[in-house]
């Protein structure tokens, strides 16, 4: 067993930042959030339900971005942005993948298959979804490996804002992160 | 169902710009089939009687060929995972890729059956017959196959495996659409087989999405 006994919540307007030594079940603690898999004994609530019983209004509000990259590496960054959200039955017109994928530095990138962008690239490719898919709850698992400072401190003022709009994230990371309203969750 | 067709969408764009994996399958197909008549030699009568058979074995085993890897890209890549948690239901997104897997896969077979027949000698008739039953055949491949792929999900060797879960599966859909045009031949007519077939065809399209949904989550935990 990872963890037990473990109790934690958090309000709109908040984040949790998950950390722990290496194995110590941060990633299975945001999989066991998002419901991919199922705690031994307990449950995960979300508005006070849990998220079984009301699981599509749950997936709705809620983005999983997990260690995986998530992205085909066959199409390109603005393909994979608007067939992942026709997948979730949402209708994203080209401009607004465009203008996300801009937003986090892959100008002049959009068309290319992802199979020829960096790791770091790929990742951005990624995280673009916090930008078009409209959660209130943002899962993120150690968002900030492989990008570079500039796309760190990017992805910092987006969950900033998303926390300063009323949503709420759950982040695991190694690093110290600069984000206002953080409470820390040590496993 | 926009997300059904968002899926299938999504799979044969992936399928056109891997285009190999699509086509090995395909050739062989023609190759086995096309094996058959060239060993047994210019035998007509025999070989418009192990016709069927050849034609159906070789369907089973084109479509084996792709199953594995129907699930495999997107478990490994995470995709499933976004799928799993998509707040569209998974059971109609499994209905997509299937749908997707049978455009891809079984389509081209159907297409190709008749033209490969004439090698049989099969007359006009006993072709139309089989075509028939590979487009109400295939798809109950395409389905149940996938539960098969959903289950083997991440196990070693799963490519094996998968066959020995599958091909037992496939039983009935041979008997009946082999059988279909033997009937025909005989002058029975083939309304009953196909019939079973396309029984077959509503039993599968009915159940073998939840089945496969099922596998699928627990191959995500």
């Amino acid at each position: 067993m990872l963890f037990s006994g473990l109790e934690l919540s958090a309000q709109a307007g908040e984040w949790l930042h998950v950390r722990g030594a290496n194995g110590s079940g941060k990633t299975s603690l945001l999989r066991l959030l998002a419901g991919l898999s199922q705690p031994a004994e307990g449950e995960v609530q979300w508005n006070g339900e849990p998220i079984e019983r009301e699981a599509q209004a749950y997936r709705r509000d809620m983005l999983f971005l997990g260690h995986h990259g998530a992205v085909k590496e066959e199409l390109t960054g603005a393909e994979n942005l608007e067939l992942a959200s026709e997948l979730d039955g949402a209708e994203l017109p080209q401009a607004e993948a465009l203008s996300a994928l801009r937003r986090f530095g892959l100008k002049g990138r959009e068309d290319l298959p992802v199979r020829f962008l960096s790791a770091g690239q790929k990742r951005r490719v990624l995280l673009a979804r916090l930008v078009t898919r409209k959660a209130k709850l943002w899962i993120l698992d150690e968002p900030f490996t492989a990008l570079d400072t500039k796309a760190v401190a990017m992805l910092g003022s987006l969950v900033t804002e998303h926390i300063a709009q009323g949503g709420t994230a759950v982040i695991t990371s190694h690093q110290a992160v600069d984000i206002p309203g953080g409470k820390v969750v040590e496993l | 169902m926009k997300a059904l067709l968002a899926v299938t969408r999504r799979d044969l764009l992936l399928a056109m710009r891997r285009k190999s994996e699509v086509l090995t399958a395909l050739f062989f197909f023609v190759i086995v089939t096309s094996l058959f008549p060239l060993g047994i030699g210019p035998e007509p009568a025999l070989l418009r009687k192990i016709a069927p058979g050849v034609l159906w074995v070789g369907a089973l085993l084109a479509t084996m060929l792709g199953l594995q890897r129907m699930f495999a890209a997107d478990h490994a890549d995470g995709t499933l995972e976004q799928m799993a948690l998509s707040p569209t239901p998974l059971a109609l997104l499994v209905g997509g890729k299937n749908l997707a897997h049978w455009l891809v896969s079984g389509l081209p077979l159907v297409v190709l059956a008749p033209l490969l027949g004439l090698q049989f000698d099969l007359d006009a008739g006993s072709l139309a017959v089989l075509t028939l039953g590979l487009l109400i055949g295939t798809p109950v491949l395409s389905l149940l196959g996938a539960i098969g792929a959903a289950l083997t999900l991440g196990v070693r060797g799963g490519g094996v495996l998968l066959s020995l879960l599958v091909l037992p599966l496939f039983i009935p859909t041979l008997i009946f659409g082999a059988g279909a045009v033997h009937a025909h031949q005989s002058g029975l007519g083939a309304t009953g087989h196909l019939s079973l077939l396309a029984a077959l065809l509503a039993l599968s399209l009915f159940f073998a999405p939840w089945a496969t949904t099922a596998a699928l989550r627990i191959a995500l935990e």
